[in-house]
């Protein structure tokens, strides 16, 4: 790699539209991991999405900070493009899929309208979470603990012991690296084939360090990967370059 | 504080206005009242707002309090059952040591007069007990920060507080007045006006170049635009102090910071003298300095090291230590630091460029506390361009030229945050407190419109999706007034007030392993560094800090643990570029200089031979060209423009500079950027595509790449979120980072960078982002500089197309390298860190 200061992002520009999703093994599960922050798995036409954590704004709001009234409408709005994209059969919102419990109720209903007409035609599963342990309230959908489909396990916490095939968020995983001097980071996919905790979707989710000792003794640390959102593709980090 | 001196303008009718155990004072100390001193009463007498400029050593802080105490001591004592008596007089410093520092020098005289006056400090250091006490029975004079002013005009007995207030007395205008921190201040100086129309303002400044400014920021301007300024009080200049400029033995380096070739003669020079002050524009630069040094000091003289980052204690060591004059030097970064009794300072040794003519006489003004005596001075230059700089600051300070920033409109963000300390003082009315605002000199400007959207943004986040209504943080009643909605939001907001949210900083402790592998646990603290720096080091990385090369073993909650590095060598080299950009005026004389044979004549011999040569191989650009060079080079192919317009401005050019060789097909990689020049490189060959009028010079430095091409470029720089975290803290959408109590915070609050991208696409018109892209145009990115560097060169761009890299453009190729790819290029590293697994998984 050439030195460059302030180099251009040209040689990244080649890469095509198709470089947004990158394949991983889970359990020897062929799954998808998507820009994103949502991960597919075609075999059985599921979409699974963490962390949506809807009407943030507005729960900040009520106690005196003001954050832009916008996050729940960008949230949908990626979600229902992904959702065209992968014309997925099953949904599963992985928990916090509401930032507290009474937002399910008080969300203003148009944002109600847009999530009826995303789940129409499709079976729907809400997780429980720490934020919304319960189910949400009019909206339909199925809703349980915890989901297990195939060789797969569907729940919002990781479990503390060894788990063969446990998908989870919760955690809003993000890797950091550092090189030539620059600390990047970003939100991630952090897997050890044996179990895969999710981004946080949701557009005022914020992102906790790999290394964060909320990780600790989660992943098996030979094997541990990041598949990490850049700005236009996603990228595979081995875990020794996780700081 | 200093202390007056005996003077030549001795007059009997001086003393007339003093009262007797103020001439006895005098009388017993062997002394006379200042000629400015009894200038100053006379219109504090007179009920007269006005403006002292005078050099360090003039006896500035007496000027000051002197018509406050003569007014004490005259009132009536006070008796049995009368009502207490507020604060009459209000000190206000950048610092809290300088307020400490103050109340104990002002404590002498007061002491030794038998005045009887109540002088004490209210700083973010007061106890709370004392804090209250202080309302219940207020000192006559309270010596403050602006923080803390913001502070007690929010409370809801501000009213009845300052009561009896007489004068705000400004401590260091000039340093103030440059900053957000000035804005507030301003502000709350138009509240006190408000509370106390009588009330007078005296601002205690170093010489600046436009003291007009000054004198409006003083007063209250009128409601429909007139301008009102205080009076004027100057001391002129004292001795013109001996400044030179290091003829060194040695060669001079073409690149670099460090100066370290200078260090022998540095030594010897510190050997010569009783007590140097070694000033450096950078903390990096004095961790070097003084690691140079002490390499070297054979004899082991004193010499300590002093900046902001260090902890506390180890700074008040230094200054009692200096103070006691038991050290022969001292490495320090910046004037501010150091308000205070420095000892006798016999000599100034600036190393590296001072970016600044006036920056440079304040500096110098440090040598000396008696200013009738010439401050001695040795500017060393780190590099080649640097001796240009220095030579021209030498000019400059010889002529007496200024060169401080002008002032900037106030901001919106603090404006947001003085909108919410006004609702928690009492309710108000918009017209009302419109009219207030104005009389502000920074905020004179602000229409009404804009002023209702802040309040608007205070409310509920003045979005144009109203969905927070019911949330309001204030509300318009019946009666028209806006009123605080709940008292939660007062302790918010004082959580929250003043604007030093600047860098992220973590604390720097030594870390005592027990044994391998156990937890690391907390030694000494050596003080503070911004997290963004120690973000990009990794375990094992050595950097130095607090004179000492230290290994980094990582971040624990709040705080980053380090080690003693066995080696010296540091691996990082901290990033030394100034925090400065030169001077508009510097930059103006570098350019004459290079056009003027007769100014390169004083030149140290080398560097006139530097550009001899460069006269031969190229050519030194007149003073009101631009000189572009190309040159191939290795593989590559290079196009360096000389505009001396400061880093900053530079910076911003090329990034747009290279979107547009991008968009001609030129295929630029790279740019970077120094205060002098500005080199470009990639693999078309720039130079053959001007000769064949494929390229074009004036279209290239067009004025009109600071439309669009900006707008875009700026949506996506990493300079704009950083900003924007500013900006949303100071308005009060965000809560501050307070250190070491947000270890369950952390997943509690919401990255800026989150909300801004939301902002952002949702509505960009928004009054935040404006303030963040003002800021940005203005700071980070130098944006007004750039434009009338553009102007300045229109039609005057001489291209010089070479088959070698010519000897001016030596110092900047040989920057390319050292300094690290921008927050733009994140992605790239990305890209790189995720091709070596894939290397590693095929092998």
């Amino acid at each position: 790699m050439p030195t460059k200061s302030n180099a251009m992002s040209a040689d990244q520009k080649a890469f095509p539209a198709e470089t947004g999703i990158c394949s991983t093994h889970l359990a020897g599960v062929e799954l998808q991991c998507d820009l994103s922050g949502c991960l597919f798995w075609p075999e059985e036409s599921l979409l699974v999405v963490s962390d949506l954590h809807l009407e943030k704004g507005a729960s900040f709001a009520r106690r005196g900070s003001m954050l832009p009234p916008y996050d729940t409408a960008a949230t949908i709005a990626v979600l229902a493009a992904r959702i065209a994209r992968f014309a997925p059969k099953r949904v599963i919102s992985l928990g916090d899929s509401f930032h507290d419990a009474t937002a399910s109720e008080a969300m203003p209903e148009v944002f109600r309208l847009r999530l009826r007409d995303m789940m129409a035609g499709r079976e729907w599963l809400w997780i429980s979470g720490n934020h919304d342990p319960d189910a949400p309230v009019g909206l339909g959908g199925d809703h349980a603990e915890e989901a297990a489909i195939g060789a797969l396990t569907f729940r919002h916490a990781p479990a503390p012991r060894f788990a063969y095939g446990e998908i989870s968020g919760h955690l809003h995983p993000s890797a950091r690296i550092v090189r030539r001097g620059k600390s990047v980071r970003r939100r991630c996919f952090a897997t050890d084939g044996s179990r895969m905790v999710l981004p946080a979707f949701g557009a005022y989710a914020g992102g906790l360090n790999l290394r964060d000792r909320a990780f600790n003794g989660l992943f098996d640390e030979a094997t541990l990967k990041a598949h990490v959102l850049g700005r236009d593709r996603l990228y595979t980090i081995g875990g020794r370059d996780l700081v | 504080m200093s202390k007056p001196q005996p003077s030549d303008f001795a007059q009997a009718d001086l003393f007339s206005s003093l009262p007797k155990p103020f001439i006895e004072w005098f009388a017993s100390k062997g002394w006379q009242p200042r000629a400015h001193q009894m200038e100053l009463l006379a219109k504090a007498q007179n009920g007269e707002s006005a403006l002292l400029i005078a050099p360090t050593g003039a006896g500035k802080t007496l000027a000051g309090f002197l018509p406050s105490l003569v007014e004490i001591a005259g009132r009536p004592a006070k008796k049995p059952g009368e009502a207490r008596r507020g604060v009459h007089t209000l000190y206000i410093s950048p610092l809290k040591a300088l307020a400490v520092d103050i109340e104990r020098n002002l404590a002498i005289p007061v002491a030794e007069m038998g005045l009887g006056v109540q002088i004490e400090t209210r700083t973010g250091d007061t106890p709370a007990h004392k804090r209250q006490r202080q309302k219940l029975v207020p000192p006559d004079i309270l010596l403050t920060t602006p923080e803390q002013l913001a502070l007690l005009i929010a409370m809801p007995d501000a009213a009845r507080f300052f009561d009896d207030l007489e004068a705000v007395v400004l401590d260091e205008l000039h340093s103030l007045v440059t900053s957000k921190r000035g804005h507030l201040l301003a502000l709350g100086l138009a509240r006190l006006r408000s509370l106390r129309p009588q009330m007078r303002s005296i601002g205690l400044s170093a010489t600046v170049a436009e003291p007009d400014e000054l004198r409006r920021w003083l007063v209250g301007q009128g409601p429909y635009g007139e301008i009102c300024m205080s009076a004027l009080v100057t001391v002129s200049g004292g001795a013109k102090p001996q400044i030179t400029i290091l003829k060194s033995r040695e060669r001079v380096p073409w690149s670099g910071h460090s100066a370290r070739y200078a260090m022998g003669e540095v030594l010897e020079a510190i050997s010569q003298h009783k007590t140097t002050l070694l000033f450096v524009n950078t903390r990096s630069q004095a961790e070097l300095l003084f690691s140079e040094l002490w390499k070297i000091n054979e004899e082991s003289l004193p010499i300590a090291l002093h900046h902001g980052s260090l902890d506390v204690s180890q700074r008040r060591k230094v200054e009692t230590a200096m103070a006691q004059n038991k050290l022969r030097a001292v490495v320090a970064t910046s004037t501010l630091d150091l308000g205070i009794d420095w000892g006798d300072v016999d000599l100034v040794v600036h190393v590296g460029a001072p970016k600044g003519a006036s920056r440079l006489a304040q500096r110098i003004g440090r040598a000396n506390h008696r200013m009738e005596e010439p401050s001695k001075a040795i500017l060393v230059p780190a590099n080649r361009f640097e001796v240009l700089e220095c030579q021209a600051a030498l000019d400059a300070n010889y002529l007496g030229a200024q060169d401080t920033p002008p002032l900037r409109e106030g901001t919106l963000d603090v404006l947001a945050q003085h909108v919410l300390g006004r609702a928690c003082a009492s309710p108000f009315d918009a017209t009302q407190f419109h009219a207030e605002i104005t009389s502000a000199a920074p905020y004179a400007e602000l229409d009404r419109a804009t002023f209702d959207r802040v309040i608007a943004f205070v409310a509920t986040g003045g979005y144009a999706l109203r969905s927070y209504e019911q949330y309001a943080k204030i509300k318009q009643v019946a009666d028209g007034t806006w009123r605080l909605t709940h008292p939660r939001f007062a302790m918010q907001y004082r959580l929250n007030a003043g604007t030093i949210t600047e860098v992220p900083m973590l604390e720097v402790r030594m870390a005592r392993a027990r044994s391998k592998g156990a937890a690391m646990r907390g030694g000494p603290v050596l003080g503070k560094i911004e997290e963004g720096f120690l973000e990009t080091l990794v375990h094992g990385d050595t950097f130095m800090f607090a004179g000492k090369t230290l290994r980094f073993e990582g971040i624990r909650e709040n705080a980053c643990y380090v080690s003693n590095a066995q080696d010296t060598e540091a691996k990082i080299p901290v990033y030394a570029g100034g925090k400065f950009p030169l001077s508009t005026y510097l930059a103006q004389q570098v350019r004459e200089i290079l056009d003027d044979q007769k100014r390169q004549e004083a030149l140290p011999k080398q560097v006139r031979e530097w550009l001899e040569i460069q006269k031969l191989k190229s050519v030194l650009p007149r003073q009101d060209e631009m000189l572009v060079e190309t040159f191939p080079r290795a593989d590559k192919h290079y196009l360096v423009a000389y505009p001396f317009e400061g880093r900053l401005a530079h910076q911003t050019l090329g990034m747009l500079l290279t979107r547009r060789l991008e968009r001609a097909w030129a295929r630029p990689v790279g740019f970077v950027a120094t205060d002098y020049a500005l080199a470009v490189w990639g693999l078309g060959d720039f130079g053959n595509l001007l000769e064949q009028g494929l390229l074009s010079l004036p279209a290239l430095f067009d004025e009109d790449m600071l439309g669009d091409d900006l707008e875009v470029w700026l949506d996506e720089s990493f300079m704009v979120k950083r900003s924007f975290r500013y900006c949303a803290e100071i308005a009060g959408l965000i809560e501050k980072r307070h250190p070491g109590k947000e270890k369950s915070g952390r997943q509690m609050t919401v990255s800026a960078d989150l909300i801004y991208d939301v902002l952002r696409s949702h509505e960009p018109y928004h009054l935040l982002l404006q303030a963040t892209r003002a800021d940005v145009a203005q700071g980070q990115l130098d944006v007004r500089r750039l434009g009338d560097l553009l102007a300045r060169i229109k039609g005057r761009i001489r291209h010089k197309h070479l088959d070698q890299v010519s000897p001016l453009a030596v110092p900047i190729m040989l920057e390319i390298g050292r300094e690290t790819v921008s927050g733009e290029a994140q992605d790239a590293l990305l890209a790189e860190a995720a091709e070596e697994l894939l290397k590693d998984t095929i092998a």
